[in-house]
């Protein structure tokens, strides 16, 4: 009997240290939808992730950017304006630290709608991007029409901005992170540290993901 | 008895000696630390938890040259903001606005008092009065 005892300790602790080993995941945000499909009379069951629709933007160089650009890209996105002065100081910042963290890395991208396309012009946006230090095609400026930024936003789980008798724009300070199917993988408060270094561990951890690793 | 009032008197005077002494020092801690909660408000989204400022879009507060070359010029550009100007920190140049605030002359005071005395920096009290006075001269 004690002998029984000892082997399904050890049993036990093995299995335990095996299970820390496994690859970690992060979780997939968004409505899913069940997926139903008969093939060859075989029937088979899947499900359809919340994916980012569609957007059509021009980043800081004039590029016209669209989601097909980000293919087969692990991206953050956030919503900002130049001319903010509550938050956005601070969001950027901290996408500073995901910027060095993965400006050599070819996978990896930032872009950040303004909400303002108004007064965010191209050219602002260049400028704003050169006064952060910020040069190559790793982090992109996005401009687009205001109300498709708007409704975008909805797709990334972030509440539409808003504006205030004095027309400055409320708006979260969240970080999305989306993988390469598009799908959002996590939301990070941007104006908190913390938070920020979670998100740089995070980006690493989806970037193992073996379905992201094979993903071109 | 005469030794306990001798004692008592001399005790009484050192007392009142030290919060003399200590007074300017109160005022200045008062100012301080009420100006940091100001600062953390109003200034830190844009120049940072240590007055580091952000790259080239929001100046450092850290360089005390520029902060005593225009110390007369600091309440205004509190009170007023700054709009196209072009003003050179730590040898950089920023021409970006900053917007202005509603704080009153003494609240002015506190957080100049942080700030001219954090980061780095060491200029002593700033008081309300230098406040209103530099604040008077704005153009």
């Amino acid at each position: 009997m004690k002998k029984l005892i000892c082997a399904a300790v050890i049993l036990l602790t093995w299995s335990a240290c095996k299970f820390n080993t496994q690859p970690q995941t992060l979780p997939i945000y968004g409505n899913r939808t069940p997926l139903t499909k008969t093939v060859n009379g075989k029937t088979t069951h899947d499900t359809l992730y919340q994916t980012i629709p569609p957007f059509y933007t021009v980043n800081q160089y004039g590029d016209s950017i669209t989601n097909k650009k980000l293919d087969g890209q692990i991206y953050v996105a956030d919503f900002f304006f130049t001319t903010c002065p509550s938050i956005c100081p601070i969001m950027h910042r901290n996408m500073l630290s995901v910027y060095e963290a993965f400006k050599a890395d070819k996978n990896v991208k930032i872009i950040s709608y303004t909400i303002d396309p108004k007064h965010d012009s191209t050219a602002v946006l260049k400028k704003y991007a050169d006064k952060l230090g910020i040069a190559g095609n790793t982090w992109w400026f996005l401009q687009g029409k205001k109300e498709e930024i708007y409704k975008l936003s909805e797709s990334y789980l972030v509440s539409p901005p808003q504006e205030d008798a004095k027309q400055l724009f409320i708006h979260d300070g969240y970080f999305i992170l989306v993988d390469k199917q598009k799908r959002i993988r996590g939301t990070y408060d941007g104006t908190v540290p913390d938070q920020v270094n979670k998100l740089i561990a995070d980006i690493k951890t989806l970037k193992a993901e073996p379905d992201q690793a094979a993903a071109k | 008895m005469k030794l306990k009032v001798i004692s008592g008197i001399c005790l009484l005077l050192a007392t009142l000696l030290y919060a003399c002494q200590n007074e300017d020092e109160i005022t200045f801690k008062r100012y301080y630390t009420t100006g940091s909660v100001i600062y953390q408000n109003n200034c830190q989204n844009c120049h940072g938890k240590d007055g580091e400022g952000l790259s080239a879009l929001m100046p450092a507060l850290t360089d005390s040259a520029f902060l005593k070359t225009n110390k007369a010029l600091l309440p205004c550009f509190i009170k007023f903001g700054i709009k196209g100007k072009l003003l050179i920190v730590n040898k950089k140049a920023f021409e970006g606005d900053m917007p202005l605030t509603d704080l009153a002359p003494i609240e002015i005071a506190e957080v100049l008092t942080y700030v001219t005395n954090s980061f780095g920096n060491d200029m002593g009290l700033v008081t309300a009065k230098d406040v209103s006075d530099d604040l008077a001269k704005c153009k």
